[in-house]
């Protein structure tokens, strides 16, 4: 995925993006960092189509199927879970499918199965409201994840979650990107999760957002929970806060 | 037992409230035309049962006809209101116009389009209540969570199926609220519709037995009739109530913990 001079004005000329470059190789795992309201979300959605450049272009290669009914490349998960609250967690996961047209039966079976890989094998009958945010956001992942999309945007996905749940979810998204080998795109504003999560991270500035650092993470890639009191993983987060204060302060 | 735990205050309050009534009734030896003792309507509504229920029965069945129509004219209408920003700008100031009109002054025009009956009742009963189904459907169907759009169209959701899985279901709480409003609405527009446009022969609706009651100075047999038509009101709220209830329980707070 390429993006080159992507710009991004608001109605009202607030510009939230200005020339925004940026390769994402295929597969691989990056964190958008910056501080709050600096653009992250803006720049997901364009990804994602849901909103449109003002000027700029953005390619993939190869080229996204996105005709209306096929099954959409690109899964995007919310910093809340938002689910269906009138649908069972099966139904909910099943949704993607469902609006592309997918025979019962067999997106059933799909939504079974990722269910079983997010852990909530046993939960395909509850209702959101009887769920742990935990849970629901992996439902949440679950349904972004069931159509076997391409390109993952996550947007703060876990920010409302305790720290314990929210490093158990940060591993089992790893887990899954490892087995599924989609490309993710991890918008986040903890650089802690950045770092642990992340082969390359970038910290961007305060809006108009610019690129402040790129950087492909020194650390190993089989990252276990013991890293986080690792010394090489302190170095990188020194770098990335020093980077990110300077997007601050600019 | 919950139940009845619950009606005790109530039931105690209205057993005070019959008491002192009568007493004041009889004491001050009130005439019966101006304020009759619950004794006295308890009788006649005794005396009178058959009349009663048959115009219950009458005005039921036209507050009912006019509250279907409320619920099928009042989602359709909202569903096109929240289909686009200028369609929502050009009709929606008269659907409210529907709230404004005065039912009692445009019934007479009712008689001309529909003939003395039941039709024209209904039709009453309709206009009265089909404002609030519109005004909450469409709230809810504004309301609809953005991010939950947005999914729909990543998704690449057609129109209907938009509408179909998120846009009804999601509004749903939001159409009980205007059902149970509506609900109670019927019966009084069925009964205004019935003072101007009801038929006296065979088929009289309570609001006719009020009518006549009233010009014969039965005021026992008004406030009997006035009572029907309350319990007719509450009768159809509780049964929209419970079917609102049934359907959402399983996921929105307005409907737990039953």
């Amino acid at each position: 995925m390429r993006m080159s001079g992507l710009r991004r004005t608001f109605p009202g000329g607030v510009p939230v993006l200005q020339g925004m470059d940026l390769d994402v190789g295929a597969g691989s795992f990056v964190a958008l960092v910056g501080p709050s309201g600096c653009g992250k979300s803006t720049l997901l959605r364009l990804v994602a189509g849901l909103d449109q450049p003002n000027a700029g272009t953005l390619t993939f290669s190869p080229p996204l199927d996105h005709t209306p009914g096929a099954r959409t490349p690109i899964a995007y998960v919310f910093q809340d879970a938002h689910l269906l609250p009138w649908r069972s967690v099966l139904d909910n996961v099943a949704l993607p499918l469902e609006l592309a047209g997918v025979p019962a039966a067999e997106r059933h079976a799909s939504a079974r199965a990722m269910l079983t890989q997010v852990g909530l094998g046993d939960a395909t009958a509850r209702y959101p409201a009887q769920l742990s945010g935990g849970m629901r956001m992996r439902v949440s992942l679950a349904r972004a994840l069931v159509t076997r999309p391409r390109l993952l945007l996550l947007d703060e996905p876990f920010a409302a979650l305790d720290e314990l749940t929210r490093h158990r979810l940060d591993d089992q998204l790893l887990a899954l990107w490892k087995e599924l080998g989609m490309t993710v795109l991890f918008v986040t504003h903890s650089l802690s999760e950045a770092a642990y999560l992340a082969e390359r991270v970038v910290v961007l500035s305060r809006r108009p957002a610019r690129v402040m650092l790129d950087r492909h993470l020194d650390l190993p890639s089989e990252r276990l929970p013991a890293l986080r009191a690792d010394p090489g993983f302190a170095r990188e987060m020194g770098l990335l806060f020093h980077a990110l204060e300077q997007g601050d302060a600019a | 037992m919950k139940i009845l735990r619950e009606a005790l205050a109530p039931l105690t309050a209205l057993a005070i409230l019959l008491v002192l009534w009568e007493t004041v009734a009889r004491v001050f030896s009130v005439s019966p035309i101006v304020l009759p003792p619950p004794s006295a309507i308890g009788l006649e509504a005794s005396r009178a049962a058959d009349t009663l229920l048959s115009g219950a029965l009458s005005t039921g069945r036209s507050a009912l006809l006019g509250f279907g129509l409320s619920t099928a004219v009042g989602v359709l209408a909202a569903i096109v209101l929240s289909s686009s920003r200028v369609l929502e700008r050009a009709l929606y100031p008269y659907a409210l116009f529907l709230q404004m009109v005065p039912i009692i002054a445009i019934a007479p025009v009712l008689v001309v389009w529909f003939g003395h009956g039941a039709r024209a009742v209904a039709v009453s009963s309709f206009i009265v209540s089909v404002f609030p189904v519109i005004a909450n459907t469409h709230t809810g169907m504004r309301s609809v969570d953005p991010a939950l759009r947005d999914m729909f169209r990543l998704y690449g959701a057609r129109r209907v199926a938009t509408l179909w899985k998120l846009e009804l279901p999601a509004s749903l709480p939001h159409l009980f609220t205007g059902l149970r409003v509506a609900s109670g609405l019927s019966v009084v527009g069925a009964i205004v519709g019935e003072w101007v446009a009801g038929v006296v022969e065979g088929d009289a609706g309570l609001g006719i037995l009020v009518l006549a009651a009233n010009r014969q100075g039965n005021t026992a047999r008004v406030f009997a009739a006035v009572l029907a038509a309350s319990m007719l009101g509450l009768m159809l709220f509780g049964a929209v109530s419970l079917t609102g209830e049934r359907m959402l329980r399983r996921w929105h707070p307005s409907a737990s913990g039953s």
